[in-house]
């Protein structure tokens, strides 16, 4: 079967009515006037079907599922996009990566086995973990995102390491944490890079089973969404429960003790990962509301409304990435919030990327924290 | 593991990617041959306008496709021919540094180094001094596959 014959049957992309409420609702779409899901599923069902993989703008696609939030036929146009992405890849295309294409690059070199990678040294000694138990924090990414970015921009991935494993210690947990562990492959795999990504999970796959665990617990929303829904289907042998460390929190709510914190009115982000795709909605909010003293208020656009970060798997990051920043900051400001809460640290580098601008003004300028590092700085020690 | 590492270095060739600038390094290389310098072959060098234009990915793309050593080299301080190109280069360095680190490679496979169009002897130093760096660390494990 042709690629494009599996991509369209994939993403149910024969259903398509032509409605165009995935234009009117996507948010590259408002700003690249060129880009339109509709226009992509149009020519790729009936005209030249295979010059879709030319088609530059398939890299702009965000794979936010906002269109298919919308899409009255149910079509899952990030799953095309992915599909498409994988069969232009094996063709010579190539998205523009941003950062110099290193994010990716440090993707690939994961993959390779042979690799003893030095992840660990950041863990503080006063947190306790443990080489093998029941319960396992995946770290995904953060180290290599704090060799990158601690120096440019204002963000300390580490912190969300450090505040989630704070949680789980609280918790009379001591999370297992692999020194070996790959990136979970979720950018890889929504740049069409099937065969890399085949191979970290199988490397993640394996080490996971040698540590003994049965439960997982990750900070990162994307981890998350791939850890949950695609590793169970690469091998049978992984059935291990896969929780977000909002969820796990929200379970244990009632073993927790705080203290008043800093900032008393915050607002929240929705990650595309967890909202729109694993609709954790309430979790993160219900873990917010928990601690005395916060406010709680929503943005414009909220739950499966949020506006996407801007960018997504470090691709195409262009005008209008800032411009989607910008609008979702002012959203952000609007609220009269003092503070923004993410839940996912890929959202965080974005925005706080974005805020890197000397030349933005105050009315799109909020304090950005990670759901860990503002819960974990709220809680009472001595527990 | 070591053992094997050591007797198979006699006959280890090993891979070297050197970044030189345009106007120092690789003037610099000229210059070693045209001084009729010996000095060791394994090395390739890849000429870029300038030492601050070598991003991390550059090196981490050399480690990727097999190299197993990397040298950037650049103009001194207060030469460059951008002024400012090789304080940038010092900058990337440091974060190519702490990716090699995290990804668990050695430290010692990339070297930043100064090298003015006039020093050819000493580019055949640094040149020779590296390949044995990296004939005792060995294959880099990611070119081993």
């Amino acid at each position: 079967m042709n690629y494009i014959d599996v991509a369209i049957k994939n993403s149910k992309a024969y259903f398509c009515l032509d409605c165009g409420k995935c234009t009117a609702n996507c948010p590259i779409s408002q700003y690249n006037e060129e880009f339109s899901p509709r226009k992509i599923i149009n020519q790729a069902v009936l005209y030249n079907q295979n010059q879709v993989i030319n088609n530059e703008l398939i890299w702009s696609c965000l794979t936010c599922q906002m269109c298919s939030e919308r899409c009255p036929s149910d079509v899952s146009f990030s799953q095309f996009i992915i599909d498409v992405r994988k069969e232009a890849l094996n063709k010579g295309k190539l998205p523009q990566c941003s950062h110099g294409g290193v994010i990716q690059t440090v993707m690939k070199m994961m993959a390779n086995p042979n690799l003893k990678q030095k992840r660990t040294e950041w863990i503080p000694k006063k947190l306790k973990t443990s080489k093998k138990g029941d319960v396992l924090y995946f770290v995904g990414c953060l180290p290599y995102y704090d060799n990158i970015f601690s120096k440019d921009i204002d963000v300390e991935p580490l912190e969300i390491g450090k505040s989630t494993i704070e949680i789980l210690n609280y918790l009379g947990i001591e999370p297992v944490i692999l020194e070996d562990e790959r990136c979970c492959g979720a950018d890889l795999l929504t740049i069409g890079d099937k065969e890399n990504f085949e191979k970290l999970a199988k490397i993640n796959i394996s080490l996971i089973k040698e540590s003994g665990a049965s439960t997982i617990v990750t900070a990162c929303a994307e981890c998350y969404n791939i850890l949950k829904n695609i590793y169970p289907s690469l091998s049978k042998e992984f059935k291990v429960k896969v929780w977000h460390i909002s969820q796990f929190i929200n379970e244990k709510l009632d073993s927790f003790k705080f203290k008043s914190p800093s900032d008393k009115k915050v607002t929240y982000q929705d990650p595309c990962r967890l909202g729109r795709y694993n609709g954790v909605y309430d979790e993160p909010r219900n873990v917010l509301t928990a601690i005395p003293d916060v406010e709680l208020v929503e943005m414009v656009k909220n739950r499966n409304n949020a506006l996407c970060c801007g960018t997504n798997s470090w691709i195409n990051c262009d005008a209008n990435s800032k411009q989607i920043q910008v609008r979702r900051l002012k959203q952000a400001v609007n609220t009269d919030g003092s503070v923004l809460i993410t839940a996912c640290p890929k959202c965080e580098i974005h925005f706080k990327c974005a805020m890197n601008d000397e030349n933005l003004d105050k009315n799109s300028r909020i304090n950005i924290k990670d759901l860990t590092v503002f819960f974990a700085s709220s809680l009472k020690s001595g527990a | 593991m070591a053992d094997k590492k050591q007797s198979s270095n006699d006959k280890f060739i090993p891979k070297i990617v050197v970044f030189a600038c345009n106007w120092c390094s690789y003037a610099g290389a000229d210059s070693a041959g045209i001084n009729r310098i010996q000095y060791s072959p394994y090395f390739r060098i890849i000429r870029v306008m300038c030492s601050g234009r070598v991003h991390p990915n550059f090196v981490l793309k050399a480690f990727l496709d097999g190299a197993d050593g990397v040298i950037v080299s650049g103009c001194h301080f207060g030469d460059c021919h951008y002024i400012f190109g090789n304080y940038r280069a010092v900058d990337n360095f440091e974060k190519t540094k702490a990716l090699i680190h995290t990804l668990g490679l050695e430290e010692e496979r990339i070297r930043l180094e100064w090298i003015s169009a006039a020093e050819g002897v000493r580019f055949g130093q640094v040149i020779n001094e590296f390949v044995d760096q990296i004939k005792k660390l060995g294959r880099s494990p990611i070119a081993e596959n």
